[in-house]
């Protein structure tokens, strides 16, 4: 859908904007081989000539920036190798299409007519920098993934694995994690405790999230503070009270112990996605099972969990990541014997022993991929089922 | 029909006022609203409210002086801290009598570890201290021991002396004080039957001696589990019967005592004639000349009372001096400098957040479902992945062989021998933690985003306004809460943080936490370690009081 109507560029224009971005390439290609003012002018001057001449061959534009793509990818392959090919490759496929971009004016499309080229530029570079954001929320998280299949044992990427060598790459890592055993002892004790952290706060957290969303609840907002304090106090300061105190009661060092502080710390997320679910739940459909002659718990069971059950599931998601990532507090209230997988890791990461740590980081990852997709998921159809959402 | 007729309150079915009827109706719903939410109150007021609480006490708790000292705090009051002389031997031999007992029931050290967090150099001297109670009148012990043949070595005999015999009616009170003492110095119970009481008679003709059997019989009954008869006394019994035939008015004691054992009693009070009466001063100052230090003293009686500010001057780097709290002297503040800087760097990690978070809620809540659904992806994600996978990335992209470091390099825009320092400082705590907290900033700016109308800007722009105007005059105050929101959450969120700091902070990047940490782990100081987290709570409970008032927890959304 165009909302301005457009027409080509003049060559001299795109050749211009295809020089200023040469020249940045040009400058960081210059300083990494030596001489940056030579690649910024070099830079320009090749992308400037390329802006200038394709502008006239708009129509052939596809066979074109393969070609360049081609082009660039063995100039990279010459110059450094593997990697460079990529990169080049890479930079090929940016010049073609941006190049093409500016010259048939495709960025000026779907902008509304009556803004100033100033305010275009503005649009794309706000667009820029809410991309470079993005890339941070998200590169130490991707650059961890290729760095657990290193085959040696350092925290950073060898020339094997930028050559894209093979042997470069190896599963040493994730086989440690399968058979070391302080590793499995570590999965094998979160295992044990998330699960039944999760049930405790799921079983109290509905029950008081049900109470509160009655509508008459003396001092609702003093307990609603109560408990959703366990998310908002330092989980330091958590961490030091439950050490105190429980080794006064001798839950120090216990499973049960551990067990009763994360299923404590997990109970806000119980409590407010429940309520949440709740906010749109029609309370004459309970009072319609009751005139049909069902008792609070048949109601409860056949008529209230079905609807709420999406909330309760990932308030139950939430508490089981909150338990299975926490370490403050186990660190404090475990021992050696509950030493659970985030555990395991600090230990690693304060000690710096081995790339172990990021195996187990990418295999984490990908456990909450999967729950950030059940939540998601669950959340949808939740608003689905309230008639909230309009999909 | 009758109905409109009828005068006085309206009735429900069963005959009952309806509006007494619907009260109790609405009774009952509350009661059953408060039914579904208190096993949940009371597991959190269990498990988290009430440790909190035991922390809050702890911060002010310091019974372990009065406790392991119980006779020495008391006789020590009446000393004089600004005389500038060592107390006199009444206070030396009250602590014989607490020390012996301490040293016995190994808490003695504990005492010198708490007292050293006040001054240093105590620990070692009560350690070095509870090795030689046995100096103490060690001529006189053996005397005892050597009068009429060896009798008084005999344990049997010393516990018929001690109960008075058959006929002895017993001194319950003093077995039930020395109970309570022995209770309250190791902590364990001392309840039951011991198979012992101090007689009436001679707990009253010498009662030091009296007091100190009972002490020995208590502990070797409960905490050994021995029979008292069949163990032979303490070094401190004997002192004390020493002490006590050879204080003025000992002799004419000894003549007149006639209960059980009164033979040897009396030879081995003869025995004692020819020795110098023991000093408990001299001794003590003989085994460690610290003992005469006044400073050490101010220091015991300082810390004397069950509940002591001192942790809290600790905290913000005063300490109880002579005369009211006194800041410490420079080399020893560290506190209000963690303090500050925890505050200086989560305002700072705040501010990054905002920076970074508002253009992204901004271009998510202003671009199509779609592609605002997919790029939340990219948010949503860090947000669920664990926090040691996040810091353990931060990790290897900052160090000096890291990623980043790397690039730069490869760039040539660093040279390969001067590499960055990223990590193991401020910088990189700031920007790991900038990432881990920033989907905290996003979410709450985005669910206010969404809600305002884009038309508004549109009019304001129809108006004439500028874009910048239209923005700033016509958005951005529309999205403040959202700022508001997300503010307060990442402040009260990074001011505790300890796990990123403690792998990314090295020494100069740590917080307020770690400090904690490192007190209730490493260095055992518990009460410091309670006070400083008291004061870190109240700021976040200050801040969450504020972020109910602005946003309403009600309100708080998760992705």
């Amino acid at each position: 859908m165009a909302l301005t109507p457009v027409q080509h560029q003049t060559p001299a224009f795109t050749a211009a904007v295809a020089a200023g971005a040469g020249a940045l390439f040009g400058l960081f290609v210059g300083t990494a081989q030596g001489s940056g003012i030579l690649g910024l002018i070099v830079g320009a001057i090749v992308l400037g000539a390329m802006g200038f001449v394709l502008t006239g061959m708009i129509s052939q534009a596809k066979p074109i920036r393969w070609a360049i793509l081609g082009i660039f990818a063995v100039l990279g392959f010459l110059v450094g190798g593997m990697p460079a090919m990529v990169l080049g490759a890479l930079f090929g496929w940016f010049t073609g299409w941006f190049i093409f971009w500016i010259a048939t004016s495709s960025y000026r499309k779907r902008l509304p007519p009556y803004l100033t080229p100033g305010q275009v530029l503005w649009h794309f570079s706000f667009r820029v920098i809410c991309g470079a954001i993005f890339v941070f929320l998200i590169t130490p998280i991707l650059v961890v993934m290729p760095l657990s299949f290193n085959a040696e044992n350092f925290f950073t990427f060898t020339p094997e694995m930028l050559r894209f060598d093979p042997a470069g790459y190896s599963l040493k890592h994730y086989r440690d994690f399968l058979s070391n055993d302080g590793w499995q002892q570590a999965l094998w004790n979160s295992l044990r405790i998330a699960p039944m952290a999760t049930i405790l706060s799921v079983g109290f957290g509905t029950l008081a999230a049900i109470g509160l969303s009655q509508p008459h609840v003396p001092f609702r907002r003093a307990i609603m503070a109560i408990l959703i304090s366990p998310m908002i106090v330092p989980l330091i300061i958590s961490a030091a009270g439950m050490y105190f105190f429980y080794s006064r009661i001798g839950l120090q060092g216990t499973y049960m112990g551990v067990v009763l502080a994360h299923a404590a710390l997990g109970i806000p997320f119980v409590i407010i996605t429940v309520t949440a679910t709740l906010v749109g739940f029609d309370h004459s459909l309970t009072r319609a099972a009751a005139n049909m002659g069902a008792g609070p718990v048949t109601t409860f069971f056949r008529v209230q969990m079905p609807l709420i059950l999406p909330g309760v599931i990932s308030g139950g998601l939430f508490a089981f990541i909150t338990s299975f990532d926490e370490v403050v507090v186990v660190l404090f209230v475990g021992s050696a014997g509950q030493k659970t997988l985030p555990w395991q890791m600090f230990i690693g990461l304060r000690e710096q022993i081995s790339p172990t740590i990021l195996a187990v980081a990418t295999i984490l990852v990908g456990i909450s991929i999967c729950l950030l997709t059940t939540v998601e998921l669950l959340r949808r159809r939740s608003e689905r089922l309230r008639g909230m959402s309009p999909s | 029909m009758s109905d409109t007729t009828q005068s006085g309150p309206v009735l429900s079915a069963d005959g009952t006022p309806l509006k007494r009827s619907l009260a109790r109706a609405l009774r009952m719903q509350k009661v059953r609203a408060l039914m579904l939410i208190a096993p949940l109150l009371i597991f959190i007021l269990l498990t988290f409210i009430l440790p909190i609480a035991d922390m809050l006490f702890r911060s002010v708790e310091n019974r372990i002086v009065a406790d392991t000292l119980s006779e020495t705090v008391v006789t020590l009051e009446e000393w004089d801290a600004m005389s500038g002389d060592a107390p006199g031997e009444a206070v030396y031999e009250s602590l014989y009598y607490d020390l012996f007992v301490a040293a016995e029931a190994k808490e003695h050290t504990k005492l010198g570890t708490r007292l050293n967090y006040e001054q240093t150099g105590i620990s070692s001297l009560f350690r070095s201290s509870g090795r030689k109670m046995d100096d103490f009148g060690e001529d006189h012990v053996e005397a005892i021991e050597d009068a009429s043949d060896g009798a008084l070595k005999d344990a049997a005999l010393w516990y018929e002396i001690m109960t008075g015999g058959s006929s002895d009616a017993g001194n319950t009170e003093l077995l039930k004080a020395q109970r309570s003492k022995m209770a309250q110095l190791t902590g364990e119970g001392f309840g039951g039957d011991i198979g012992f009481v101090p007689g009436a008679d001679i707990s009253e003709t010498f009662p030091r001696l009296a007091r100190a059997y009972t002490d020995f019989a208590l502990f070797v009954a409960v905490m050994d589990g021995d029979v008292v008869a069949e163990e032979d006394p303490w070094e401190s019994v004997f002192v004390a019967f020493a002490q006590e035939v050879q204080a003025p008015g000992g002799a004419e004691k000894i003549a007149g005592y006639t209960g059980p054992g009164a033979a040897e009693l009396q030879a081995a009070a003869a025995a004692l004639a020819d020795l110098e009466p023991i000093s408990f001063k001299q001794t003590f100052v003989d085994i460690d000349e610290d003992w005469e230090d006044v400073g050490n003293w101010r220091t015991i009686q300082t810390y004397s009372p069950k509940y002591t500010s001192g942790y809290f001057l600790n905290s913000i780097d005063m300490q109880k001096g002579v005369d009211g709290a006194e800041a410490r002297p420079e080399n020893q503040q560290i506190y209000i400098t963690l303090f500050k800087r925890t505050m200086f760097m989560s305002l700072v990690i705040t501010g990054s957040c905002i920076l970074l978070g508002y253009p992204v809620a901004w271009i998510l809540a202003n671009l199509p479902t779609r592609t605002a659904n997919l790029l939340m992806i990219l948010v949503l994600l860090p947000f669920w992945t664990s926090l040691l996978v996040r810091t353990s990335a931060w990790k290897v992209m900052l160090q000096q062989q890291g990623v980043i470091n790397d690039v730069l390099v490869w760039l040539g825009l660093v040279a390969d021998d001067a590499r960055l320092v990223m990590i193991n400082n401020q910088f990189g705590t700031i920007v790991a933690m900038t990432h881990i907290l920033l989907p905290f900033m996003i979410l709450p700016m985005y669910s206010v985003m969404q809600t305002i109308n884009p038309t508004y800007l549109r009019a304001a722009k129809s108006l004439g306004a500028t874009n910048w105007t239209a923005f700033w005059r016509v958005y951005f105050p529309q999205s403040v809460p959202g700022i508001g929101a997300g503010s307060i959450l990442v402040f009260i969120l990074s001011i505790g943080y300890y796990i990123t700091p403690e792998i990314v902070g090295g020494t100069k990047g740590v917080f307020i936490s770690n400090r904690i940490a490192y007190h209730i782990s490493s260095s055992l100081n518990w009460g410091l370690a309670a006070a400083l987290g008291t004061i870190l709570l109240a700021v976040v409970l200050l801040l969450y009081w504020a972020y109910d008032k602005i946003v309403g927890i009600d309100n708080v959304k998760l992705g």
